[in-house]
C-alpha cells in the first residue's frame, strides 16, 4: 500500500468505507463467500429435487413438466402440476421397498465386518510406540489415496472364478471346482468394507488414542484380566470412536453404487443402483427425484446422530 | 505400554499383519499383474512391460487423463482457498449467526450419497441454464463446478482441525500490536497453517482426480473424465492396461505421500529438538 499512488490509496479507502456502510466488514466476506456458494451449490439443489419429484415426465429436454405453468394472459391463469404420484409409484412397486431394505441390510452387515475388522488394527495403533504410530496411521491412509474405483477393480482380478484365490486354492488341491465369489453379496461386502476401512479405523484410532491407560493398570492391579479389561473397560470408553466410525461407513454405503455395480449380482438391488438405473437408462427424472428425497429422508436420523456425536465429542474434549 | 500385558502384544501384532495384508493385497496384486504377459490377466505368464506401451498408446484414456488433471488442479485450488475461508470461520469467529447451518453444509457432502449429490447438482444445472442461460451445456465447467462443492469440505475439515489445536495467542499479540487482520492471517496465520492448506489441496486433487458417479451426472455427452473411460472399460472385465494405469498411479502416490512424510518427520524432530533447547534454557538458566 505504501508505495502505491494516493489516487488508489483514495480508491481503497472509499471502497472499504462503502464495503462497511452495507455493514460488510472482512469477517463478513470470509464467512460469507464459502455460505454463498455452499447454500446455491448443495441446499438449493435440493430444493430442485424435491420440486422435480411432484413433477410428471415428459418426452423433451428436460424430461419433466414444469410444476406451475401460465395458461392465460393473466398472472392468475396458471395450472398447478403438482404430482404426488412418484411417490405413491415408489410405495405400489415393490421393487423400491425391496431395494430399500436390501441397501440397509447390506450397510448394517458391512458396517459390523469394518468395525470387526478395524478395531483391532486401530487399537494396535493406538498401543504402539509414538514413533511407530506415525508410519502406521499413514499406511493406514495411504490406500484412501489412490483411486477407489481402481482398488475395487482390482478385487475383480481377485475373486472371479479364474482369479487369484480360486487359483491358489485349486493349485493347494483344497477345491478342484472355482468357488463363485465374484457378482455375489460376499463380494459387496468385501468392497465395501474395503473401501470404507480407514474411515472406520481413523475415528477409533483418534479415541483408543487419548485414553487414559492408568484405568487398565488399576483393573490389571486388581486382578482383572486383560481380555476382561478389554471388554468391560476399552470398549465402553471408546464408544464415542465406534459411533462416529460407524455412521461414516453406514451413511455413504446405503446409497453406494460403483461397488455393487463392479462386484454385485448383475440383478443386485442397491437403491443407490436403482436411482442411476432410473436416471440414466430409463430417463425418469422425476421417479430418480423421488427415490433421492426417499433415501434422504431415511438417512437423515443417522447424519443428524453423527452431527450431534461429533459436537459432543468436540465439546468434551475442549 | 506393550509391558502391560506380554501375551496381548502378540495379538496386537497379528491384528496389525492381518489389517495390512487385507489393505495392501489387492493394490500389490495389481502391481504385479500389470507386467503380465499373458492376456488373461491373473495367469501368470511371464515379465513383460508391454501394457504400459499399450496404455501409452491409447489416445482416449490419454485424453480423458488429461481433461481429469485439468479439472482436478482447477477445482483444487479454488476448493482450498473456498475451504480455508470456511475452515479459519468456524475455527476462529466464535458462535455467528448461521455457524450451525454452516457446519451442517461442511459435513454434510462428506457423508451424502453421491447419487443424491450428483443428481441434485445436475438438476440444478439444468434448471440454471433454463433460467439465466448459464452454464450453457454441460462439461468441464459443471464438472469443475459439482467438485468444488463437494471437495471443500474436505479441505473446511483439515484447516479447521488444525487451527483449532493452533494456539491463538500469536495472532492476538500481532492484533494487539496494531496488526490489520487480513495482515495477521497473511503473515501469520497461513504459514502456520501452511501444511494443513497444501494436504487439503492434495486431499481436494486426488478425491476430484477419481470421482465417477458425481462426475457422470454433470458431464454432457463430450466430457469424459478418467474414471468414466476406466468405468466403461472394467465393466466388460478385465483389463490388463487398466493395471499399468493402476501402478503409475499407486506409485505417484506413494512418493508423494513418502516425500510428505520425510518433510513432516524433519518438521517436527525440528520443533522437538527447538522445543529441548528451550526446556533447557529454562532448566539451565546462562
Amino acid at each position: 500500500m505504501s508505495g502505491a499512488s494516493p489516487t488508489l490509496t483514495a480508491l481503497s479507502r472509499w471502497i472499504h468505507a462503502l464495503l462497511l456502510r452495507c455493514g460488510l466488514r472482512g469477517r463478513t466476506a470470509v464467512i460469507g463467500v464459502p455460505y454463498l456458494w455452499l447454500v446455491l451449490f448443495f441446499l438449493a439443489p435440493f430444493v430442485i429435487v424435491l420440486k422435480i419429484s411432484f413433477s410428471e415426465t415428459q418426452i423433451a429436454m428436460p424430461p419433466y413438466q414444469p410444476l406451475v405453468q401460465w395458461v392465460g394472459e393473466r398472472l392468475a391463469d396458471i395450472r398447478l402440476h403438482i404430482n404426488p404420484g412418484n411417490y405413491f409409484y415408489l410405495w405400489e412397486d415393490s421393487l423400491y421397498l425391496r431395494a430399500f431394505l436390501n441397501s440397509l441390510k447390506v450397510a448394517t452387515i458391512s458396517t459390523f465386518f469394518a468395525l470387526l475388522i478395524a478395531y483391532p488394527l486401530a487399537y494396535a495403533i493406538a498401543r504402539a510406540k509414538p514413533a511407530a504410530r506415525t508410519i502406521l496411521l499413514m499406511m493406514v491412509v495411504l490406500p484412501f489415496w489412490t483411486s477407489l474405483l481402481l482398488r475395487v477393480y482390482a478385487w475383480i482380478g481377485i475373486l472371479k472364478n479364474n482369479g487369484l484365490i480360486n487359483n491358489l486354492l485349486i493349485w493347494l488341491g483344497v477345491i478342484d471346482q472355482p468357488i463363485v465369489m465374484l457378482q455375489t453379496n460376499f463380494a459387496v461386502y468385501l468392497g465395501i468394507v474395503y473401501s470404507y476401512l480407514p474411515f472406520m479405523i481413523m475415528p477409533l484410532y483418534a479415541n483408543l488414542e487419548k485414553m487414559d491407560l492408568t484405568l487398565l493398570e488399576a483393573a490389571a492391579d486388581l486382578g482383572c484380566r486383560p481380555f476382561r479389561a478389554f471388554v468391560h473397560i476399552t470398549v465402553p470408553l471408546s464408544r464415542p470412536g465406534i459411533r462416529a466410525g460407524c455412521m461414516l461407513v453406514f451413511i455413504p454405503a446405503v446409497g453406494e453404487y460403483v461397488i455393487p455395480a463392479l462386484l454385485g449380482p448383475p440383478d443386485s438391488l442397491m437403491i443407490g443402483k436403482v436411482l442411476w438405473t432410473e436416471f440414466f437408462n430409463n430417463r425418469d427424472w422425476p421417479v430418480a427425484s423421488a427415490v433421492a428425497i426417499a433415501l434422504l429422508l431415511i438417512l437423515v436420523a443417522p447424519i443428524v446422530y453423527l452431527q450431534r456425536a461429533q459436537a459432543r465429542d468436540a465439546t468434551g474434549a475442549s | 505400554m506393550n509391558s502391560l500385558k506380554p501375551g496381548l502384544s502378540w495379538v496386537r501384532l497379528s491384528a496389525l499383519v492381518f489389517g495390512f495384508a487385507f489393505l495392501y493385497v489387492p493394490i500389490l496384486s495389481l502391481v504385479v499383474y500389470s507386467f503380465n504377459k499373458s492376456r488373461l490377466v491373473t495367469v501368470w505368464g511371464g515379465f513383460s512391460t508391454e501394457w504400459y506401451g499399450k496404455l501409452f498408446a491409447n489416445e482416449q484414456i490419454l485424453q480423458a487423463a488429461w481433461l481429469s488433471l485439468r479439472i482436478a488442479a482447477l477445482n483444487a485450488t479454488c476448493a482450498t482457498i473456498l475451504g480455508t475461508l470456511a475452515g479459519f470461520s468456524l475455527a476462529r469467529f466464535g458462535r455467528f449467526r448461521g455457524r450451525t447451518l454452516l457446519v451442517t453444509l461442511t459435513t454434510a457432502p462428506l457423508v451424502m450419497p453421491e447419487v443424491i449429490t450428483g443428481l441434485s447438482l445436475l438438476l440444478l444445472f439444468v434448471a440454471l441454464e433454463q433460467a439465466v442461460g448459464w452454464p450453457a451445456g454441460r462439461g468441464m465447467t459443471t464438472i469443475t463446478l459439482a467438485h468444488i462443492t463437494f471437495t471443500l469440505s474436505y479441505v473446511t475439515v483439515v484447516v479447521q482441525s488444525r487451527l483449532a489445536s493452533l494456539d491463538v495467542s500469536l495472532e492476538e499479540a500481532a492484533m494487539d500490536l496494531g496488526a490489520r487482520p487480513a495482515k495477521v492471517f497473511a503473515l501469520i496465520t497461513l504459514p502456520i497453517i501452511a501444511p494443513a492448506v497444501l494436504s487439503g489441496w492434495l486431499l481436494a486433487f486426488t478425491i476430484s482426480l477419481d470421482d465417477l458417479v458425481i462426475t457422470s451426472f454433470v458431464a454432457g455427452p463430450g466430457a469424459s473424465t478418467l474414471p468414466m473411460v476406466i468405468f466403461s472399460k472394467v465393466r466388460l472385465g478385465v483389463s490388463p492396461d487398466i493395471n499399468a494405469l493402476a501402478t503409475i498411479m499407486v506409485a505417484l502416490v506413494s512418493i508423494g505421500v513418502l516425500i510428505a512424510g520425510i518433510v513432516m518427520a524433519r518438521r517436527t524432530n525440528a520443533t522437538q529438538r527447538e522445543m529441548k533447547q528451550g526446556d533447557m534454557q529454562l532448566a539451565f538458566p546462562e
